[in-house]
């Protein structure tokens, strides 16, 4: 049995040598496997007599679970020396640049009119869309502009023939829409529109927002209560002041222009509001009787209100934007500058 | 509008200043678009009488005088003006006084003479832009008296806006009606009174067209001096309304026409004849307007006012040079009239002309002016040029107009329009402060517009009316009562945040283009153009989107920015047999790498498949089976261009751009696609379908097939099969080459298979593998790759 106690010192030096898993189980076949060294020790056990034996056996088993614990615990260094290993080797530069991924945006005149309809769905408002080669009827003459009326000289007209225009405004989408639903009403028409003008501050191609409103009992308070509440939560103050100037429009009547606090100086005068304090965002007015005559709605029965704003001056005054041609020439900087603000 | 506050106070009595007159106009549909000071600012100068003229020692040109600016002592002052002369009042800049653009006058000599001030013209004081010569001031001016205050130069001009419908107030009249109104102060409206007659002659009227034009008068003035100055103060008036003062027959026209909105116009007696005819203009017909420098050909839409022989002016527009007065002009023939604005709408626009006659026509003057201004007029000629009148030729009357219809203006419709109740005897006081006449009756008012408003018709006129002069800002503001959020939204909007999510820049690009531009792309359409572009580069209504994202592809590229994935939405315009299609569109494009650089391996350009793999994912919501076939498009590469269709209908386009136009416009590689917008932003909610609780197993086959064989025909034929099992087939490699015959190639398919009520077993995918196999090899002679 002194053969035992050897083998186990033994087994204890070869397991510490043992500097891999392998190199260890090969140790752990040795003495431990079917033929291992102190395997072949429980066989001489038959040598022995009766009395010896329970004793010489218990003392084999011990053996084997002494060096089995050696190697499970030299099996964990191992493993965790290995690990340890491992990480150090998969150590990267963390201040690489990360993978880049191509950042997308709307152009700001979609997002202008994404915010406005959101406002306006709120309230109701469904949004329709119209043709923008617009006929004679639908563009003029429907909304009380007759030919030679002195307001067709100041929308500068791209016409086709004498009956075919590109849209001057979005309110033909009224008469459209008047056309084919009949009251109660509530409609946004957004869209382009095309005046024969180029310079600096015109565009012959821009952007409008009509709105249209017509039910028994819709008032010119009504329109100033949703024009104020819409442009206070489209520049995101409450506290934003708006005034209402009357002006003229063939297609409503009361008219008004509404006038925002210049965003820019807060009304002190600045060079964005001409020094005024003031800054034109809409027309807007009570829809003619007129109009609701020429699409078969009895003005007596029904009054609303209609309004139309141009986007592209909204997106300017939202974002900073000062030059106009920005939004054309679509250079994906620019466009690229609206990403985040959806 | 220029409005002279001096001017418009003799009209009325109000102590606002001229910014609160001003907000208040603005407030009610004036709009005060600027306000300015009369005269610039300067001190110092007085008016100057020239005593004594002699001729300078040293100079031919400079004159010395001695001037009395009521000083003790008169003054010397040497002076180059060429119209000096002794007895004359002209200004005069007294030692120390500061002229505008802070000019200081100082005591100087002037080629040996000492000079105590400076004689000035009009220009110098900032009151003309050109002047020859000093400025004459009328000789009942005091000596030494302060310019200023003499002229009234401390006046305010205001100028406001007018719109279309408010000619009424192209007049001082009117502006003064709609102040006494604002302000709510009486109205001094001074009366005309008629000049005697005292001569016979007359002119014979003939009015041709009594509609466009239904009243017509007309007197001749004779022995009038056309060279007698215009007196200082209907010359500062002038000035101030921003007309500029020329002879004395001109400005009194002016004038009047400032003073009460009528136009009229003075011909020459001599040359115009005795008979007038106001007709249509005769085709081809020609007419020199005044000044000479302008000829016009007539067309029978013109309205002319013609002598025997030929048009001798354009109808409320313009009169000719043939018989425009001058400085020679003894007899004059003066016109008054009321031409309709439907005649005169868009005439002097058609001969790229804008006038102040024209203006006021167009808009609507009252025709019961003519009376009133040719009185006027008359007296103040007689006045300024002497002479004596004729009797007044009238033909026609003032038409009827809608002024005299009765409007009934009911007190529960103000409320129902405006949201509140107005006083009654606010709404009373607010029309006949506007010239309306007012009559209670049953149902509230009866009313009649004044004349002068062409812009008063019906009830809801009034009713603006009254809320614009009681205020706008002094009515209530409520909301509407809601109703449910609306229930439909653009379908594109999710599909655009998708595209902007994946890198897409959304680009916006004009409807129109160069029509060799859309010749490029689409020369199969005949493009819808414009009858009036701004330019050739934007005249015909694009036929597609792909124009507008390569030139914009161009134009970043040209900035150093070459990656580009951009979209639009928007319309196309394709005439065809039954008109006009305006179809909205989804398009875009993809040129250079498929990733920013970055510091390891390689990158990868766009390819045909990026643009494909876009447009399934754009349609993968659409209902019906999406399917691409290799078809030819005029604006895409031969090779790299594939119809979309869903269902079998055509929806679209993908491809490669053509390389002849990626050279035409210079830009590289890029690709593109155009889907019909309707179609792919009809999604159907989504609905839930079972998921299996049993694992799904992968079987991979190589099948070679013929290089002719479409790979999308290959997996549309495993589709037909409708192998209940069959779950997903992924194409996971294509090989040519070594160890398949040139012709052939082979296809590696993932077969995923997946049941609902069980684990699949080895049976099971032996059995989908060779139904697969089978089809495939009766289709297409596929076989298994060895």
């Amino acid at each position: 049995m002194e053969q035992l106690q050897q083998l186990v010192a033994e087994a204890r030096d070869r397991i510490e040598a043992a500097t891999d898993l392998k190199a260890l189980d090969e140790v752990r076949v040795h003495y431990l496997g079917k033929k291992g060294a102190i395997t072949a020790q429980l066989k001489e056990l038959g040598k022995l007599s009766a009395e010896e034996r329970p004793a010489a056996g218990q003392r084999v088993n011990e053996a084997k679970t002494e060096v089995a614990a050696l190697i499970d615990v030299r099996k964990d260094a191992l493993a965790q020396n290995a690990l340890t290993e491992q990480l150090a080797r998969e150590r990267i530069d963390v201040t690489l640049p990360g993978r880049p991924q191509w950042d997308g945006a709307l152009h700001p005149i979609t997002q202008t009119l994404e915010r406005i309809e959101s406002f306006f769905a709120g309230l109701g408002f469904q949004v329709a869309q119209g043709p923008e080669v617009e006929d004679d009827f639908h563009n003029f003459e429907a909304l009380n502009i007759p030919e030679h009326h002195p307001a067709r000289a100041m929308h500068d007209t791209f016409y086709f023939d004498a009956h075919r225009v590109l849209r001057t405004h979005t309110s033909p989408v009224q008469i459209r829409t008047m056309e084919q639903q009949k009251p109660p009403l509530r409609v946004i028409a957004p869209g382009r529109v095309y005046r024969c003008d180029s310079d600096l501050t015109h565009s012959p191609m821009f952007h409008q927002v009509e709105g249209l409103c017509v039910d028994t009992d819709i008032t010119f308070a009504d329109l100033r209560g949703v024009l104020s509440a819409f442009l206070q939560s489209f520049f995101g103050r409450d506290d934003l002041a708006t005034r209402f100037r009357p002006s003229y429009f063939p297609f409503t009547e009361p008219s008004a222009e509404v006038d925002i606090r210049c965003v820019h100086c807060g009304g002190e005068g600045c060079r964005v509001c001409s020094h005024t304090g003031w800054l034109e965002v809409m027309g807007c007015g009570m829809v003619h009787p007129n109009v609701l005559g020429h699409v078969d709605i009895d003005p007596e029965q029904y009054t609303g209100f209609a309004f139309g704003l141009g986007v592209e001056r909204m997106a300017m005054l939202r974002h900073g934007v000062n030059d106009l041609r920005l939004f054309f020439d679509n250079d994906i900087r620019f466009i690229g500058q609206f990403g985040q603000t959806g | 509008m220029r409005i002279s506050v001096q001017w418009l106070q003799e009209w009325l009595q109000f102590d606002e200043t001229p910014e609160q007159l001003g907000h208040r106009l603005t407030m009610a549909g004036l709009e005060l678009d600027a306000m300015e000071a009369a005269a610039p600012a300067f001190t110092g100068v007085r008016v100057g009488h020239v005593l004594a003229v002699e001729p300078h020692p040293d100079a031919d040109r400079l004159r010395v005088c001695r001037v009395d600016a009521g000083g003790d002592e008169p003054l010397t002052i040497v002076c180059g003006a060429p119209n000096v002369h002794e007895g004359m009042r002209a200004p005069v800049a007294v030692v120390g006084a500061v002229l505008p653009d802070n000019f200081k006058i100082k005591k100087s000599k002037l080629r040996g003479v000492a000079s105590a001030g400076m004689l000035c013209s009009a220009r110098e004081l900032g009151l003309a832009e050109d002047a020859e010569g000093l400025m004459a001031l009328p000789p009942e001016l005091e000596a030494g008296a302060d310019l200023r205050a003499a002229l009234g130069l401390d006046d305010t001009i205001l100028e406001v806006d007018l719109t279309p419908n408010r000619a009424d107030c192209l007049g001082m009249r009117g502006i003064a009606r709609e102040c006494s109104a604002l302000l709510d102060r009486p109205l001094q409206a001074a009366g005309v009174e008629a000049a005697p007659v005292a001569g016979a002659a007359q002119v014979a009227v003939e009015v041709e067209d009594a509609e466009a034009c239904p009243l017509y008068a007309a007197r001749v003035l004779e022995g009038l001096d056309a060279r007698a100055a215009t007196p200082l103060w209907m010359r500062e008036r002038l000035r101030r309304a921003g007309v500029r003062p020329l002879s004395a027959i001109v400005d009194v026209t002016n004038y009047v026409m400032l003073e009460l909105g009528q136009p009229l116009h003075a011909f020459d007696a001599e040359r115009v004849g005795d008979r007038i005819r106001v007709r249509r203009g005769r085709e081809g017909e020609r007419l020199t307007l005044l000044g000479g420098d302008q000829t016009v050909t007539l067309a029978p839409q013109d309205l002319v006012i013609a002598n025997d022989a030929e048009p001798q002016a354009l109808a409320g527009v313009m009169g000719g040079a043939a018989s425009a007065v001058d400085d020679a002009t003894t007899r004059v023939v003066l016109e008054c009239a009321h031409f309709t604005p439907r005649a005169l709408a868009g005439r002097a626009r058609a001969h790229g002309l804008h006038t102040d006659a024209s203006h006021r026509f167009e808009r609507g003057v009252d025709p019961t002016l003519v009376p009133a201004a040719m009185e006027r007029a008359t007296s103040l000629l007689l006045q300024i040029c002497g002479g004596q009148c004729g009797p007044v030729v009238q033909c026609g009357e003032a038409p009827t107009t809608h002024a005299e219809q009765a409007i009934a203006l009911r007190p529960e419709r103000i409320e129902r329009l405006l949201g509140v109740a107005l006083a009654q005897d606010e709404v009373e006081r607010i029309l006949a402060a506007l010239d309306c006449r007012i009559q209670g009756s049953a149902e509230g008012w009866t009313v009649h517009a004044p004349r002068a408003r062409f812009d008063l018709a019906r009830e809801e006129d009034l009713i603006e009316e009254l809320a614009r002069v009681h205020g706008y800002d002094r009515l209530p503001q409520t909301l509407p009562q809601p109703v449910g959020p609306a229930g439909t939204t653009d379908g594109l909007r999710s599909l655009r945040s998708g595209l902007a999510r994946r890198g897409f820049h959304e680009v916006i690009s004009f409807s129109f283009i160069a029509r060799e531009v859309a010749q490029a792309f689409y020369p199969e359409v005949e493009p819808l153009a414009l009858a009036n572009p701004i330019s050739a580069d934007l005249a015909v209504m694009r036929p597609g989107l792909w124009p507008g994202l390569v030139t914009t592809a161009a134009y970043n590229q040209a900035r150093q920015q070459s990656d580009l994935r951009l979209f639009e939405q928007g319309l196309r315009f394709v005439p065809d047999a039954s008109g006009l299609r305006q179809e909205p569109r989804l398009a875009g494009l993809l040129g250079g790498y498929t990733r920013p650089e970055i510091w390891e391996g390689e990158r990868r350009r766009y390819d045909f498949f990026d643009a494909k793999g876009v447009v399934e994912t754009l349609c993968a919501q659409a209902e019906g089976t999406l399917d691409f076939s290799a078809e030819g498009h005029p604006a895409l590469h031969d090779g790299q261009s594939a119809r979309v269709r869903l269902d079998g209908k055509p929806v679209g386009w993908v491809g490669r751009l053509h390389p002849r136009l990626c050279e035409r416009f210079d830009v590289g590689a890029v690709y593109l696609f155009d889907l019909d917008a309707t179609v792919v932003a009809r999604a159907p909610v989504a609905q839930f379908r079972a998921l299996s609780a049993y694992p799904s197993i992968r079987r991979d086959l190589a099948l070679v097939v013929p290089d002719s064989v479409p790979a999308g025909a290959v997996l549309a034929a495993i589709d037909e099969l409708e192998l209940e099992l069959l779950q997903d087939v992924r194409l996971f490699d294509v090989y040519r080459g070594k160890g398949l015959n040139p012709e052939e190639k082979s296809l590696a398919l993932g077969l995923i298979l997946r049941a609902f009520d069980r684990t699949l077993d080895e049976q099971d995918v032996a059995s989908v593998t060779a139904a697969v196999v089978q089809h495939l090899q009766a289709r297409f002679n596929a076989t298994l790759r060895q």
